[in-house]
């Protein structure tokens, strides 16, 4: 990077114009992510945090996704489920959005249904008595003792624990007795809960229990997308980021285009000198990824220092590593992936223009 | 010799037919000397100059840089024989503006996969042989028209060549600074032991030339004397 570096010197203003718009852009995508991740979470932690390996849903009609606002599933099934070889336990989780009151507060809850006994409830829980995440007990001002109304339904507050929150509401969980009386599961009829929620080994054979069952078994991962509100709220964050990242790449694209074109000259001059052309390439390239690496560096580091200042309030923001240094280094890749396209020009550069052009 | 071309053809494609841009050209430069060109523009000059720097392949014939035939060379083979044997002065100084004088003569060694700080002497006794020891920090914008056109001659001496391309080294100076970069390159071809070819269209300075030959349509005609 002999040539390279002295070019970033010297021609400064240039590099310092493009740095700036990587940064802004690695800021932009930095936020976006910070607040991906913030809103994926509020919409599916309650799912992600579950014990267990998969969930069933009862098979949607032909044609149709499995959806979590579909599914209902009765005793029956996850009976089946518990008899299956290869499944450890199937436990019903039923899931409704419903209001809770405790005096003067009010808000919106996701009830989560399941048995006090099984081994994905939380610690504590009781008929009549339920379990709120924290957010749930702040929203609703209540402590463990006190009483909270769930739609209709008074109960005891047994502990409050947890940040789980399921489609943007915070999560209370009740027995399934209780969340069954609050009333019917879902669209189906006869539904006594919404999802299984089924722990597995290795030798489980999921496609014969769900012809077994009536259900279409996902990954957890996978049953994010029965979530309504996570799939097209995901949908058009990602599709936001993934425009940046390509905006990023082709605007660093035609900066290099154009830097490369003004180096023409000197560029056939190196080569008429001896610079081989694998030499000029790395330099070239050398310079794109230097100042990539600077400007994401930068972008990130205003990225996580702006998701510090909001992420404890109101906005829902995670500030991790994967949400900082993957888009960072998504970026530096695409960027040089740009400019390497760009700069590939340099193998066309004709050393004989050296010999009599002008300067 | 260190410099041989051995009955050089070239043509180019010029419409439907095909120009003659060297006509069997014969040309030998031993070590030391300096061979100087003259003709007229279109005359085949610069052809000459590229095809003895291995910057085009001639149709037919053979060109011996320091006993090395380039005729079979790859790409990458005669871009390090630019590298290691061929020094090349261009017409215009064509200075890279991001690099000091000194940088100048550094990216040579850089090119060659030497450390600028191995060459830091050489560089500094160039520079010093052309007389701009004082201006190694300098870049070409802060350079007058001849100090530029020095730094251009102790670039192209920085890799020690066998062979010394100059192209045209006057054209764009007066002519006292003409003549004083003039006498460097013959100086230096003499010091260093470098076969030189000198194009130029300038008569005046041609009396240290070991042989002066004309170029006319691609046709050389070198002087019995030489």
């Amino acid at each position: 990077m002999f040539v390279a570096s002295r070019d970033l010197r010297f021609a400064k203003g240039r590099f310092a114009l493009m740095g700036a718009v990587v940064v802004l852009i690695t800021l932009l995508v930095g936020l976006l992510s910070g607040l991906t991740a913030g809103l994926a979470r509020e919409n599916t932690s309650a799912v992600t945090g579950l014990p267990a390996d998969h969930l069933a849903f009862a098979a949607p009609p032909d044609g149709q996704s499995v959806s979590f606002t579909n599914s209902s599933v009765t005793e029956k099934t996850w009976t089946n489920w518990s008899a299956r070889p290869g499944v450890e336990s199937a436990e019903p989780i039923g899931i409704r959005t419903l209001n809770a009151a405790s005096g003067d507060h009010t808000a919106a809850v996701s009830a989560f249904g399941v048995e006090p006994a099984a081994g994905i409830a939380p610690p504590g829980l009781a008929p009549g008595a339920a379990v709120l995440s924290e957010q749930a007990a702040q929203e609703l001002g209540v402590t463990a003792g006190d009483t909270v109304r769930i739609g209709s339904l008074e109960q005891r507050v047994a502990a409050v624990a947890g940040d789980a929150s399921y489609s943007h509401t915070p999560v209370v969980w009740t027995s399934l007795d209780d969340w069954q009386r609050v009333g019917r599961s879902g669209a189906g009829t006869g539904g006594e809960a919404t999802v299984v929620a089924l722990t597995t080994t290795a030798g489980a054979d999921l496609a014969a229990g769900d012809e077994a069952a009536g259900t279409e078994t996902k990954s957890l991962d996978e049953a994010l997308t029965a979530i309504g509100s996570y799939q097209a709220e995901n949908g058009s964050l990602q599709l936001m980021r993934g425009f940046l990242f390509a905006i990023s790449a082709l605007v660093i694209g035609a900066f290099f285009t154009v830097w490369t074109m003004q180096r023409s000259a000197d560029i056939a001059v190196l080569k008429a000198l001896g610079a081989a052309t694998p030499y000029l390439l790395k330099d070239a390239l050398g310079q794109a990824v230097l100042m990539l690496v600077a400007g994401t560096g930068l972008g990130a580091l205003l990225a996580s220092g702006v998701g510090l200042l909001i992420g404890g309030g109101d906005v829902p923001f995670v500030l991790d590593p994967p949400t900082v240094l993957v888009p960072a280094a998504v970026m530096i890749a695409l960027g040089a992936l740009g400019a390497a396209l760009s700069i590939r020009r340099i193998t066309a550069v004709d050393p004989l223009t050296a010999l009599g052009s002008a300067r | 010799m260190t410099l041989t071309l051995d009955t050089v053809t070239l043509t180019y494609q010029d419409g439907d037919g095909r120009l003659t841009a060297l006509d069997r050209v014969a040309l030998d430069v031993p070590a030391g000397t300096m061979a100087a060109i003259v003709g007229p523009s279109g005359s085949g000059k610069s052809s000459l100059l590229a095809v003895a720097a291995t910057l085009v392949t001639p149709d037919s014939g053979q060109v011996l840089v320091a006993g090395t035939s380039t005729g079979e060379l790859s790409r990458a083979e005669k871009s390090a024989l630019r590298r290691e044997r061929v020094g090349i002065v261009f017409q215009q100084p064509n200075l890279l503006p991001s690099l000091t004088s000194a940088e100048q003569l550094h990216v040579m060694a850089h090119m060659d996969g030497r450390k600028p700080r191995q060459v830091r002497d050489r560089a500094h006794e160039l520079l010093a042989a052309v007389g701009l020891a004082d201006k190694a920090d300098r870049r070409p914008h802060q350079l007058s028209g001849g100090q530029r056109q020095r730094v251009n001659i102790a670039r192209a001496l920085m890799n020690d060549p066998d062979v010394l391309l100059v192209d045209e080294p006057t054209s764009a100076l007066d002519h006292e600074r003409g003549a004083a970069v003039l006498d460097l390159i013959v100086r230096l071809t003499r010091e260093r032991g470098t076969a030189t070819v000198l194009v130029t269209h300038d008569r005046a300075h041609l009396t240290e030339a070991d042989q002066v030959c004309e170029m006319t349509d691609g046709r050389l005609y070198v002087p019995a004397a030489a």
